[in-house]
């Protein structure tokens, strides 16, 4: 089972819908940006399983990897400011009463 | 008697009694496969549904080491490694400040999800179903038995195919860390 491509990328799959699924229906943010960070390790998971398993790809998939985690690491803290930059004008850090562009 | 011996004899152990428990043939590398899948997906979906969103974060750093066990196993032990730097080290307690500074006590949330939890939740079985169905019946072709990627291949190639994309993305950290500073700064006068 751990070693056939097919497995990891349908375990990367599962990761991916459970974090769309998040982004979709959670309320709060910060929420939404932590299912934000679940579908990009899903992509990443997926990556690095091409990557194990392909002869041609195998450096250069961890390579990938570790660059789209510092992208991540990057998205995460602007994102958060922008959250918290909200959150210290209307006081809420619920999406559905961020409705002044609206109004 | 069999946990006890599986607990004494570590991950030769738990084989030694799986094996004579009646599964034959069962290999150290799928155990930890699936022990570390089980516990991705059950906290990742923890993370999507608990009221309490510390509980959330918390549940998101089990799900993200558990991902770093599943790189182990894959055979990218550098990947892992990062992986517990960046995502477990630093961007798992970036999110708890976050939460902490903007959790509301007076209030809290009655409603956790939006009004489209339904459809959304049809979207992302959806969306799973097909990638599981689409991955199992797609022929990939030139796939081998698993390789194990060795450090220093991963830094020569870091150094010398992506070495644009490396300083690159060097820049763009910066950009982000001043950024970040700059949008969450407490502003005396004006709006930040």
């Amino acid at each position: 089972m751990s070693n056939s491509l097919d497995s990891y990328l349908v375990l990367s799959g599962l990761l991916f819908a459970i974090g769309s699924f998040g982004f979709l229906a959670r309320r709060n943010a910060i929420s939404m940006l932590m299912s934000i960070e679940l579908m990009l390790n899903a992509v990443n998971l997926a990556i690095v399983a091409f990557g194990s398993f392909i002869e041609p790809l195998k450096a250069n998939a961890s390579v990938i990897a570790i660059i789209v985690m510092a992208v991540a690491a990057g998205e995460a803290t602007v994102g958060l400011a922008i959250v918290i930059a909200i959150y210290r004008n209307r006081r809420t850090p619920l999406v559905d009463e961020y409705d002044a562009m609206r109004q | 008697m069999a946990i006890g011996l599986a607990i004494a004899g570590g991950p030769p152990g738990l084989i030694l009694v799986l094996n004579i428990l009646g599964f034959p043939g069962v290999r150290w590398d799928d155990v930890a496969f699936v022990l570390f899948a089980e516990i991705m997906l059950v906290s990742g979906l923890l993370v999507v549904t608990m009221r309490d969103i510390i509980r959330c974060g918390l549940a998101m750093i089990v799900c993200f080491g558990a991902l770093a066990g599943i790189y182990v196993v894959v055979g990218a032990p550098l990947v892992a490694g990062a992986q517990v730097l960046v995502y477990i080290g630093a961007i798992s307690v970036l999110i708890l400040f976050a939460i902490m500074l903007t959790q509301d006590k007076a209030a809290p949330a009655r409603l956790v999800f939006q009004t489209q939890a339904v459809p959304a939740a049809i979207a992302a079985i959806v969306l799973a179903f097909v990638i599981t169905l689409t991955v199992t019946a797609t022929d990939w072709g030139a796939v081998g038995t698993r390789i194990r990627n060795a450090t220093d291949d991963v830094a020569r190639a870091l150094f010398s195919t992506y070495v644009l994309p490396f300083e690159v993305v060097g820049v763009l950290l910066l950009a982000a860390v001043i950024g970040g500073v700059f949008l969450a700064r407490h502003d005396e006068g004006g709006p930040p």
